[in-house]
């Protein structure tokens, strides 16, 4: 049995050496950094994540970011759920079809989007804003929230529905008070996904900005080129955008292990 | 189970708006730059499949091709089987499994540039982890910026960290479905452990491990922006994979009519592979 859990925590050693390095490296001076090898801080500094905080160009990446993803998802998971039902309880005409249509999008290299999104989102004058990158990343949340949902939804009893109808609900009353609570845990899984996607797609989300939804990407890249060889600053930036996710992946953690099957054990 | 009801197509109706706008009129935009040549100027000019032709024959596109095949290769070859071992030794239950997914999850959570940063700095010869490691503790000669072998182990090493734990935890998902009863009954019957693994667990894993491979097979294939930030595509063209030398010609030169052709290459070829993976899932469902 110990000699089993070793390969668990080998493993997990392997995921945490490269943030390790990440988060010790955001702590370090920059003259530390190139003077040499440290394993450790050894003047330890607070200036980088004191930069970050104070300059506005900083943390207004990070809270564009935030805005667009949380639009996204809301998004993506509102569409998807009546989609979803209609998929997990109903035969309609071309629906194998338009479901393999769907996830045919998450299969798009977002390099070939890249231009004509930015011409498609000028043209109706969305570029630069929130809502285009919350758009453009429905093209891959969407189908893969349908995706989450559908299985999540397979595994309610269609005699649930068929009940509530007995009893005289109607069809929106049923499914915001008896069937949504029913799939939490899927609507859960669903909104994490396409949180992480959108959270850590940053192609499209540059393409679509350029100063008012800046993504916290955009800002990483510009100081890396312009400022020089500020390691220590880029580090504390790529640790900070590790916490949301982190967050947000503790709040579902139960959850995890069937919403990465999708529901289809 | 499903009943027939064409009013379906109404609860479908959003999500199909909301993706036609976003997939079609890009998609349409590709098209016609596939087959017109310009000069500037909006001024256009029919090209036919002339693009798609010079495309197919050029070198470059094949070699960047043949790259992607062994990296998309590669990356299931190495992250199935390693994402099934640790799934396998992982406990089933205790206070232990939710921190063990946490930080499992943890890379798969990490933006995509910040991936390559951290791994930029994290191989650098002098000051990085492993660089350092690698160089003066171990005395092996490693830089990913003057060798093309060190370029291609650091991206595929990189990958292995950030997405073997999809396969972990999807397979985890299959292994955790499977009642107590099961294993008692093999017990009872004297199986080995190989046994166990192949007529018990493997079944159960089997549609969660499709998921993967296929998951797997489009994000690797379509990979851009990690390999770009780490290594940018070189040294010489030797991590030039295909989202890379379409971005290149793309934005670089600004050759729009190749570049469309070849994103329709580019997408054909995921759509067929990933649609032979999907039949062959759909019809173990039926099953």
């Amino acid at each position: 049995m110990k000699k089993r859990s070793l390969i668990p925590i080998l493993y997990i050693a392997f995921l945490m050496l490269p943030i390790y390095w990440l988060v010790a490296m955001s702590f370090k001076t920059t003259n530390e950094i190139l003077s040499g090898f440290s394993l450790f801080p050894q003047t330890f500094t607070l200036e980088n994540y004191i930069t970050i905080f104070t300059d506005p160009t900083w943390y207004w990446g990070y809270i564009n970011s935030i805005i667009y993803v949380t639009i996204n998802t809301v998004l993506s998971v509102c569409v998807a759920l009546p989609a979803a039902y209609a998929f997990s309880r109903y035969r309609f005409l071309g629906d194998k079809q338009l479901f393999f249509w769907l996830l045919t999008n998450r299969m798009a290299p977002a390099a070939v989007f890249a231009l004509p999104f930015f011409q498609l989102y000028s043209s109706i004058h969305l570029f630069d804003t929130y809502l285009a990158v919350a758009l453009a990343h429905t093209l891959f949340n969407v189908p893969l929230a349908v995706w989450i949902l559908e299985g999540f939804m397979r595994g309610i009893p269609k005699e649930l529905d068929e009940t509530a109808y007995v009893d005289g609900y109607s069809f929106p009353r049923f499914f915001v008070t008896i069937f949504l609570p029913n799939i939490k845990a899927g609507v859960g899984v669903a909104a994490f996904f396409c949180f992480m996607f959108s959270w850590v797609e940053m192609l499209l989300a540059k393409t679509l900005t350029a100063v008012e939804a800046k993504p916290i990407a955009a800002v990483m890249t510009r100081t890396a080129s312009s400022a020089g060889y500020e390691l220590g600053l880029l580090a504390a930036a790529g640790t900070l955008t590790i916490i949301p996710g982190a967050i947000v992946i503790w709040f579902v953690r139960n959850y995890i292990a069937r919403g990465f099957a999708m529901g289809r054990v | 189970m499903r009943t027939e009801n064409q009013k379906a197509w109404f609860f479908v109706l959003p999500v199909l708006a909301l993706v036609a706008f976003n997939a079609l009129v890009p998609m349409m935009t590709v098209v016609n730059y596939s087959v017109q040549e310009t000069f500037g100027n909006n001024q256009f000019f029919w090209e036919g499949l002339g693009w798609f032709e010079q495309i197919l024959r050029s070198d470059r596109f094949q070699a960047a091709l043949g790259r992607q095949f062994l990296f998309t290769f590669l990356i299931l070859l190495i992250e199935v089987p390693l994402g099934i071992i640790v799934a396998l030794s992982m406990p089933r239950k205790g206070f232990w499994v939710p921190v063990c997914l946490v930080l499992m999850a943890l890379p798969m959570l990490i933006p995509w540039n910040v991936v390559g940063s951290m791994w930029n700095i994290f191989t650098l010869p002098k000051i990085g982890l492993l660089g350092y490691f690698l160089n003066d503790v171990l005395g092996i000669n490693y830089d990913m910026t003057q060798q093309p072998i060190s370029a291609w182990i650091t991206v595929i090493v990189m990958d292995v960290w950030h997405w073997t734990s999809l396969v972990v935890l999807l397979c985890y998902a299959g292994l955790v479905s499977i009642p107590d009863a099961y294993y008692q009954a093999a017990k009872i019957d004297g199986a080995s452990p190989w046994s166990v693994f192949r007529y018990i667990q493997l079944p159960k894993m089997k549609t969660v491990l499709t998921i993967a491979v296929l998951l797997r097979f489009m994000d690797s294939f379509n990979i851009y922006t990690e390999p770009f930030v780490l290594t940018g595509g070189g040294p010489g063209n030797s991590t030039t994979l295909l989202s890379i030398d379409l971005v290149k010609i793309a934005l670089g030169q600004f050759d729009l009519g190749p570049a469309a052709a070849m994103s329709l290459i580019y997408f054909a070829i995921t759509l067929l592979v990933s649609w032979v993976f999907y039949t062959l899932m759909t019809k173990d469902d039926a099953q």
